[in-house]
């Protein structure tokens, strides 16, 4: 242990640390990348290593998107109610809606 | 909204079995629950890879090695799953990392025992891993979505490392006269440290009722060690062996096994420091940390240089 990296400093954990990513996979061919978790890497070539390592051991994945969590944003939720309030009256949009003999068929 | 309909609308979410996510409101105390719980769970994966590190250059096979190595491999994994979704609530990895090397922090009692024979890995598998799972399944459905969504991805892993272990002792226990001491004796020693691994009895469990409101528990400590007794003590009579408990005898009248009293004194003697293998682990771990500094330092300033390198190309190019 070099002299200023101390107990104390080993007990409180480091100053630098790496940066979180979030972890996006592509299960197979077709397939959307999905969020499937985050994790500590220092660049992206890393970061993708990582989640290899910690997201694909069972060939969960054939593709990998990593991007740094701070640059993802997010709607809040606590506005949900009125952020979402625009979709909320029209049911007209759903097929269901509109009523139809049973005879019509191929619709 | 005012704090009470804010818990109102939390409470109800919960009722409804409408998972919380890192950004809703949530009460201050589900929150140090969450922390607490989710991270001494991620250091017990972490610790719990040291006793069965011990035994990778000892493997008796080549087999036996490579699945011990990728069950150690998994448990790093899932601490990481685990210390992912702690952080989700706002505290820092460092943070966490810190409180376990200060002794702040608890880990799972079980891995401050040491790991004497080969069979220790076929009875770590089965009995202390089954153990883990029996607490783990119904953690699925944990209340907060990080903490739920990271124990099926661990769930899913879990199994293989059960059924391996089970297998080692399956072999041990047809083998020579001398292995099948050695599985008995494996046994003998991690059966009541597995039995203690669901935690102090309900009557002695005062957080229990309120994590269960929360839906952060689903059974109490006492039903889901019911439900490992029951399951183990059918399990060993397919190892040809016995478990040291000579009160265990199924009752008819409960439709389940009675088991012997716990010694709670060892319990607490091994949880508040005093086990076989605490400072060991504790030295190791602290060691690790502090000997691979160096490379979480370099390679930060490696990433600095280069992203530094880039952005001179780029003006280069301008």
């Amino acid at each position: 242990m070099t002299a200023n990296n101390t107990i104390s400093n080993v007990i409180s954990g480091d100053k630098g640390s790496w940066p979180l990513w979030e972890i996006f996979i592509r299960s197979r061919q077709g397939l959307d990348h999905k969020h499937v978790g985050s994790l500590h890497a220092a660049d992206a070539a890393m970061a993708i290593e990582n989640a290899r390592d910690v997201y694909t051991r069972r060939m969960e994945g054939i593709s990998i998107w990593v991007v740094e969590s701070k640059f993802i944003h997010a709607s809040n939720p606590d506005d949900a109610a009125s952020f979402y309030d625009p979709a909320n009256d029209k049911v007209y949009r759903h097929p269901t809606f509109y009523d139809l003999p049973d005879e019509l068929k191929h619709m | 909204m005012s704090a009470p309909a804010n818990e109102a609308v939390f409470q109800d979410k919960i009722d409804q079995d409408i998972r919380i996510e890192p950004k809703d409101w949530m009460p201050e105390a589900y929150r140090k629950t969450l922390i607490r719980q989710i991270s001494q769970h991620a250091h017990s994966e972490i610790v719990g890879m040291l006793p069965e590190a011990n035994w990778i250059t000892r493997a008796p096979s080549l087999k036996r090695k490579a699945t011990l190595i990728a069950k150690v491999q998994d448990e790093a994994g899932h601490g990481l799953y685990l210390y992912a979704a702690a952080e989700t609530l706002d505290i820092s990895r460092d943070e966490m990392i810190g409180q376990l090397h200060s002794g702040k922090a608890k880990y799972s009692s079980i891995f401050n025992y040491p790991t004497l024979t080969w069979a220790d890995m076929g009875a770590i598998g089965w009995l202390v891993d089954g153990a883990a799972i029996m607490n783990q399944v119904p953690l699925c459905r944990a209340s907060y979505g990080p903490y739920a969504r990271a124990m099926v991805r661990i769930c899913k892993e879990e199994s293989f490392h059960q059924r391996q272990g089970f297998e080692i002792l399956l072999v041990l226990s047809r083998g020579s006269e001398a292995q099948r001491r050695m599985c008995q004796d494996a046994i003998d020693r991690w059966w009541w440290p597995s039995v203690m691994m669901f935690g102090p009895n309900d009557d002695a469990s005062p957080n229990t009722a309120q994590s269960m409101r929360w839906k952060i528990k689903r059974f109490t400590n006492d039903e889901l060690r019911q439900r490992f007794v029951d399951v183990s003590a059918e399990q060993i009579k397919l190892l040809g062996m016995t478990l040291p408990d000579p009160a265990l005898v199924w009752n008819e009248t409960r439709q389940h096994y009675d088991h012997g009293p716990i010694d709670w004194e060892e319990f607490r003697n091994v949880l508040n420091g005093n086990g076989p293998c605490n400072k060991e682990r504790m030295a190791a771990r602290v060691q690790a940390h502090a000997d691979g500094a160096w490379v979480r330092e370099a390679a930060l300033e490696h990433s600095r240089k280069n992203a530094a390198r880039q952005s001179v190309q780029l003006e280069g190019v301008a």
